[in-house]
């Protein structure tokens, strides 16, 4: 049988286009060595081309933030018949948007924490500004803001006092246009990753940054955090946080796999923050570190992934 | 259960590389280098207007008498004739350098590197200029200095703050290692000590005997104005080391520059410099010794400092037009930079991801300037790189990014 062609989507022109860059590379690398005829594609504008000339088994999005993971490069494939991996469209939007996977969430009594969301426009057309000193009896300080829709912890900053409130919005809505603002949860940061086609939970990976949160820097300079996996956290616990995700991964309608955060408190209760629709591939991320921790090598990850796409 | 080590080379990581760090930064910069971009970011010479005729010709001449020569090893302080024409060079700015004080090395940037790797232990003070050369941190940070910054203003360094500085160091029985400072059209600021501010450096130094390591790239690129006498030449006391390279008035890619300092510390400098890298490019200093000989070195400096000039210009112009009456900025009479204020509840970093998102334009945030990541409501902007149309452009673009931050920012903090 000939070996299957498989296009690696990567790179494109998000804030997070190095990462991606990196995780393509090795996802390249990955499926070559599989055995797949592999075609690495930097996105531009040719890429609807450049696939319509290719026309690949199968395509493998290694490409984060917006128009990898919102959606956008999931409806260009739909349209051209190519199977990919990860997500549909739908559940793509709606677990990029935290705005729009919180309100999910609720829907369906996951627990998250507390939260309001506004666009520019609320501030500056509406006076959402007199709604501050609301919001910070209501949610207690500090306040986690944050841009609705952007990866990577880019832009995401703590106010502890209402006056600290605009400076922490400004930052987050340089990332997107809707920003949130979130209760902060103490405690432990738990990355509960979800891989197959029956969806599974890989074993938890607790993170304990270096710094005061798990940042930019921490995420991708390697030294910054220590990761624990399996997490220490109690037994059940971690049956909890498993289910948990698992209930999330498929009530957002994802497929393939993900990774759901979720902090555990210091009284042992958990809370889902958010879920990536494609979590990073590079040799600090969580997933593939996971899986190695049940014995599925990247190669193996990889090429698992690729097969939930091809076997859909 | 596991500790995971990512890199597996964790344990074998000197604790002085624990200050090297990805940053956001860094990896927006990355950014900057799109096509797409309108990038006032880099301060890239201008090596479009060196004549290629010229390469040629004394690359050839090189090449065909001498080649041997020219691929092999040479003297780690590179050669005589090498050093006789950066004494030439010197002298364009009235200070006499003798040769014998010279080393050649691979550029500035291993000038500030060996300076810091002769002097400095763990924990040794510097002195900075606040902002500084941000490609300076890390040779400071990677020899784990206390780096104290000093504020500059439209004269330079301020030296009041820098003398005080100095006394409370000397009460606490200590001294700094050395001042690093960038006395001409200073990068980012863009601005020059002054003359006054020169003299009081000078007898500082004299009095409590420190050294001072005046980082000089950019002197010769002057537009307009009176030159200034480098420290160099008016310090008599041998308390000056003074750097600089044939990046901005050459070309960078040649990687030559050149230390002056007194004997004892040339000495050093130079067991270290064998120690780096055996010896500058032969090859280079071949070429650029032929450069010198054949043609008169000033006629590129003189050319390319008509096109900055005009360059400077037109980004003045526009930043008069585009940047809100709430943000200010420098004025050089030379150099690549201009260096931008805005009001201090923006941060350039934040601007800069939506500058390149929304605007294809980019510049460098000011916090890099700072060791502890100050300076955040600073930018850098370069006018070496760019065409006087796209540097007009790319300016709008900016100031259309911070108007619209600064009326967001109104409606953030409503009517207190």
């Amino acid at each position: 049988m000939s070996k299957k062609t498989i296009a690696v989507l990567k790179g494109g022109r998000s804030l997070e286009r190095n990462i991606s860059l990196k995780s393509g590379a090795r996802v390249e690398k990955a499926l070559r060595e599989q055995g797949y005829s592999v075609e690495g594609i930097d996105v531009d504008e040719s890429l609807v081309k450049q696939l319509k000339d290719l026309k690949p088994d199968a395509a493998f999005i290694a490409m984060h933030g917006r128009s990898g993971e919102d959606g956008t490069v999931q409806e260009l494939l739909d349209i051209l018949n190519i199977p990919y991996t990860g997500s549909d469209v739908l559940p793509s939007i709606r677990c990029m948007d935290k705005v729009l996977s919180k309100h999910s969430f609720i829907a369906d009594g996951i627990p998250t924490p507390p939260f309001y969301a506004f666009n520019r426009d609320a501030f500056q057309e509406l006076g959402a500004v007199d709604t501050m000193p609301i919001i910070g009896k209501e949610l207690g300080f500090p306040i986690v803001v944050k841009p609705a829709a952007q990866g990577s912890a880019l832009g995401i900053r703590f106010a502890h006092t209402v006056s600290e409130m605009p400076a922490a919005l400004i930052s987050a809505f340089s990332f997107d246009n809707k920003v949130l603002l979130e209760k902060y949860v103490k405690g432990t940061e738990l990355a509960v990753s979800i891989l197959g086609k029956e969806p599974r939970a890989l074993p938890i990976v607790e993170v304990r940054p270096k710094t005061d949160y798990f940042d930019f820097e921490s995420r991708y300079t390697m030294g910054k955090a220590d990761y624990l996996v399996p997490a220490e956290i109690p037994e059940a616990v971690a049956s909890e946080a498993a289910e948990l995700s698992l209930r999330v991964f498929s009530s957002l309608g994802c497929s393939g796999f993900g990774r759901v955060d979720v902090m555990m408190d210091e009284s042992g209760g958990l809370q889902v923050l958010e879920i990536n629709t494609i979590p990073g591939f590079t040799e600090t991320s969580l997933l593939p570190m996971a899986a190695q921790a049940v014995g599925i090598g990247f190669n193996d990850l990889v090429e698992e992934i690729l097969l939930c796409a091809l076997e859909a | 259960m596991t500790r995971v080590d990512f890199d597996k080379y964790e344990e074998f990581y000197a604790k002085r590389t624990f200050g090297m760090r990805s940053s956001v930064m860094r990896d927006l910069m990355a950014i900057t280098a799109r096509p797409d971009i309108i990038s006032l970011a880099g301060g890239l010479p201008n090596t479009e207007s060196f004549p290629a005729k010229t390469l040629a010709q004394v690359t050839h001449e090189v090449s065909i008498n001498g080649s041997a020569a020219a691929l092999q090893y040479g003297p780690t302080d590179g050669f005589e004739e090498t050093k006789r024409n950066i004494a030439r060079v010197m002298a364009e700015e009235n200070t006499v350098a003798d040769p014998d004080d010279i080393i050649v090395t691979s550029g500035g940037q291993q000038g500030i590197d060996l300076v810091t790797r002769v002097l400095v232990n763990p924990g040794d003070v510097i002195i900075a200029e606040a902002p500084t050369y941000p490609g300076a941190i890390p040779s400071f940070c990677s020899f784990e200095a206390d780096v104290i910054q000093v504020p500059l203003d439209d004269e330079g360094i301020r030296t009041d703050l820098l003398t005080r500085e100095v006394e409370r160091l000397a009460e606490a029985g200590t001294k700094p290692k050395f001042i690093y400072l960038i006395p001409d059209f200073h990068n980012p600021a863009g601005v020059c000590i002054s003359l006054d501010r020169r003299v009081e450096i000078v007898a500082l130094a004299k009095k409590h005997e420190l050294i001072i390591v005046e980082d000089n790239p950019y002197g010769q690129l002057r537009f307009e104005g009176e030159r200034l006498p480098t420290l160099y030449s008016l310090d008599k006391d041998d308390n000056v080391i003074y750097v600089s390279t044939f990046s901005k008035i050459i070309s960078p890619g040649i990687r030559l520059g050149w230390m002056v300092a007194p004997a004892p510390l040339l000495a050093k400098f130079n067991l270290g410099k064998q120690a780096a890298d055996l010896c500058p490019s032969t090859l280079a200093q071949k070429i650029v010794n032929q450069y010198f000989k054949e043609f008169r070195w000033q006629d590129y400096v003189e050319t390319v400092t008509l096109l900055y000039q005009s360059r400077r210009d037109a980004m003045l112009a526009a930043l008069e037009e585009f940047f809100p009456a709430e943000s200010s900025w420098t004025h050089p009479e030379g150099g690549f930079y201009i260096w931008v204020t805005l009001p201090d509840y923006l941060d350039t970093v934040d601007l800069l991801a939506l500058a390149i998102e929304e605007q294809k334009v980019a510049f460098v945030p000011g916090s890099g300037a700072w060791v502890d990541g100050s300076g955040a409501n600073h930018m850098r902007l370069s006018f070496s790189t760019v065409s006087e149309e796209l540097i007009a452009e790319g300016i709008e673009r900016i100031g259309k990014i911070i108007r619209e931050q600064m009326d967001l920012y109104r409606a953030l903090k409503g009517s207190e």
